[in-house]
């Protein structure tokens, strides 16, 4: 095995379970991630997301499973792949009584890179910290660090990115500086895997995987999830939507509705029955229905709600 | 006004009651997060208990069957009795029988003893020809309260050796006189004594809880993930820890020795390179206690009551309050598994008797195990996954 073997795989695991204390949190969880691609993990809180990152990169060992990771094996080979996997934690982990400068140079030194203080001065500008490299990385805002963050894991030319929830509590002009910055960076043959709850996020990615409750419900591109789920989506415009989503929840074939800014978003599955149940309510003076295509929202929601029934 | 304005007579009573209110939410947390702290829970439990077990059964402040080694120049029955008569005082247990005045010196200088009787050539005959020769006894004075109370029983080991033994006819006066020699600290000065000893003391507590603090503060402050998650080995983060604070102790330890030096007169007879790698050895064996105490505990609290722990047994038991000769043989085991232990001999032997290298060799390898024991379980705790 080799770490820069040209199967063109960057992440290729198979039947990853991992239990806490009896509680199982992944479940015979499988997945490909192709090089070079930005691989969106998307999943409710506690769905396994970052137990399955740190399993990735020898944080964490499977119960059961196998793969590898760059060609290395996840079980025997966690050393080699910490080498070339940059990890960026869903907590702030740099020292915040560290400068930005400092933490930049221990992890340059930590992976041995020869020149230590060129490449953090180098980082320092790329990440457009220059003029705050002596400032304490805890006093840094939240934008500021997530980017010290980034840069700390790409400083020492990983071949792949672990993001784990990068842009939580980020402001939207940073959150899309971060992405530009993720797109360049597997413009250069980087791999990205990163998880985020955010919908505009996820369509960003080249390819997208759903996990609830440990389980890997779907993957593939936006496209492909969307139609995979076979939802059929009507969107209601009009007066009292409040009142009309409540008479409408329950009933038969309606699978999800969810209120979307002044429009209400009625999905199901099954068309037919779907058409048959929401029917009294077409021609009502102030509503206008449209069949429209689900969101990936939609979908997700969707998901959720179902997988909920299923496995819990 | 505006709490009567409200129909709602319970927000009344809330505010009325607020202090209390706010003060009983807060007690309630509190006693909630030390219920699931069971680590602390347990310390609160075991540090009284353990400080007067030790102080109870261990702690003696006149010590008797001190070690004694014995320079048997003539093999009399007199000098027999002598000897038999110094045990019966039960302050002196013969020990080691030595055939020269070195090894005498060398047993003195590393402590191994704290008296040498030395019973001179041709003694019985020199008594019965009434020339009244002296019986040497030097002890060990640097620790004054061991030493004390056996110093003061030589003056009845006379009459007792003669009602034993002997009818030299009756004896008007002493026939032979007992000259004790308090060596190292002739003035008996416990400030000689505990100068050297706070040296340990104090690098003892400060050492281990600069380390054992240092892991679990990665681990609150969430840098421990990123860190995981990095190419380093649980030997160098290990390293990485512990060489910064040698220095610190290292400058902690001559601050110390100089105020000891210059402001109490405590002298240091023997080499201070010596001292100043001995003192380097325990202090890396101290951080490297700290150290492992870190890989073990899941937070800081626990890092330093575990700290005081380890702490509290080292003051009682190394022979630095306390004489260590004086402790029950169980005590005794404790204390030697204690680098305090080691380190208050070297340090009193190199500074008040001269001691050198070879004096010290028990003590230095006991020391360098003790740091190799808590380095190899502290590697092997150090937890490379999050699991």
């Amino acid at each position: 095995m080799n770490g820069t073997a040209g199967n063109g795989i960057a992440i290729d695991v198979k039947g990853l379970t991992k239990s806490f204390a009896g509680r199982e949190v992944v479940h015979d969880l499988s997945m490909q991630v192709k090089r070079g691609s930005i691989y969106g993990f998307l999943g409710p809180n506690g769905s396994g997301k970052t137990t399955t990152i740190r399993m990735l990169c020898g944080l964490l060992t499977p119960d059961s499973g196998e793969g590898t990771c760059l060609g290395y094996d996840i079980r025997r080979d966690a050393e080699r792949i910490k080498r070339q996997v940059g990890y960026m934690t869903q907590r702030f982990s740099l020292y915040q009584d560290l400068s930005v400068r400092e933490n930049l140079e221990f992890v340059a030194r930590l992976y041995g890179m020869r020149d230590a203080r060129g490449a953090a001065g180098e980082m320092i500008k790329r990440l457009g910290l220059s003029g705050r490299e002596e400032q304490l990385a805890g006093e840094l805002s939240g934008g500021w660090k997530q980017r010290l963050a980034l840069g700390a894991c790409t400083l020492p030319n990983p071949q792949l990115l672990l993001l784990d929830e990068p842009t939580a509590g980020v402001d939207p002009k940073a959150r899309r500086d971060f992405w530009n910055e993720i797109h360049a960076l597997a413009a250069e043959g980087l791999t990205v895997l990163v998880s985020t709850h955010y919908m505009d996020e996820a369509e960003r990615c080249h390819e997208i995987a759903y996990i609830a409750y440990g389980h890997l419900l779907t993957h593939g591109t936006v496209d492909e999830v969307i139609a995979k789920s076979a939802l059929t989506t009507y969107t209601v415009t009009g007066d009292d939507l409040n009142g009309l989503a409540a008479e409408l929840t329950g009933k038969p074939s309606v699978d999800m509705v969810a209120p979307f800014g002044t429009s209400l978003h009625v999905s199901g599955r099954d068309v037919a029955a779907l058409e048959a149940s929401i029917a009294p309510w077409r021609d009502k003076d102030g509503l206008h229905w449209q069949r429209s295509h689900p969101s990936l929202e939609d979908v997700f929601i969707e998901l959720m709600n179902r997988s909920k029934d299923n496995f819990q | 006004m505006s709490a009567t304005d409200l129909s709602d007579h319970g927000h009344d009573i809330r505010e009325r009651f607020g202090f209390w209110r706010r003060s009983y939410a807060m007690v309630v947390k509190e006693f909630i997060q030390l219920r699931r702290d069971r680590v602390s829970f347990a310390m609160i439990v075991m540090i009284p208990v353990m400080q007067l077990l030790l102080f109870g059964y261990a702690i003696n402040t006149t010590p008797h069957n001190l070690p004694s080694a014995v320079l048997l120049q003539e093999d009399s029955d007199l000098a027999r009795s002598v000897l038999k008569a110094l045990e019966n005082t039960a302050y002196f247990r013969f020990t080691r029988e030595v055939h020269d005045v070195d090894e005498f010196d060398n047993l003195l200088k590393s402590g191994k003893v704290l008296f040498g009787v030395e019973i001179p050539r041709g003694f019985e005959r020199a008594v019965r020809r009434g020339d009244k020769p002296a019986l040497l006894v030097a002890a060990d004075a640097t620790d004054p309260v061991a030493a004390s109370a056996a110093l003061g029983s030589l003056g009845m080991v006379v009459q007792t050796a003669l009602q034993h033994d002997l009818y030299i006819g009756d004896p008007p006066e002493m026939p032979f006189e007992i000259r004790a020699h308090a060596r190292y600290n002739p003035a008996a000065s416990s400030r000689l004594n505990i100068v050297p000893g706070l040296v340990g003391t104090i690098l003892t507590m400060t050492m281990l809880i600069f380390t054992a603090l240092s892991v679990t503060r990665e681990v609150e402050r969430g840098t421990m993930e990123s860190l995981l998650s990095m190419p380093i080995k649980p030997v160098e983060v290990m390293f990485g820890k512990i060489i910064p604070y040698v220095l610190v102790g290292f400058i902690q330890a001559f601050l110390i020795l100089s105020i000891g030096v210059l402001l109490f007169g405590v002298p240091v007879l023997g080499s201070l390179t010596l001292l100043a790698l001995l003192s380097t050895l325990f202090i890396t064996t101290n951080l490297a206690i700290g150290y492992t105490f870190s890989t073990i505990v899941q937070n800081q609290l626990q890092a330093m009551q575990m700290s005081m722990m380890f702490f509290l047994p080292s003051i009682l038991l190394s022979g630095f309050m306390f004489p260590f000769a004086g402790m029950p043989v169980w005590a005794q085991y404790l204390g030697e598994g204690l680098p305090l232990t080691h380190y208050v001999r070297i340090v009193r032997a190199i500074m008040l008797k001269g001691a050198t290298v070879q004096n010290l060799q028990y003590d230095t390898l006991a020391l360098a195990a003790l740091m190799l024991v808590a380095m190899v379980i502290a590697v092997t705790r150090f937890r490379r996954t999050l699991d």
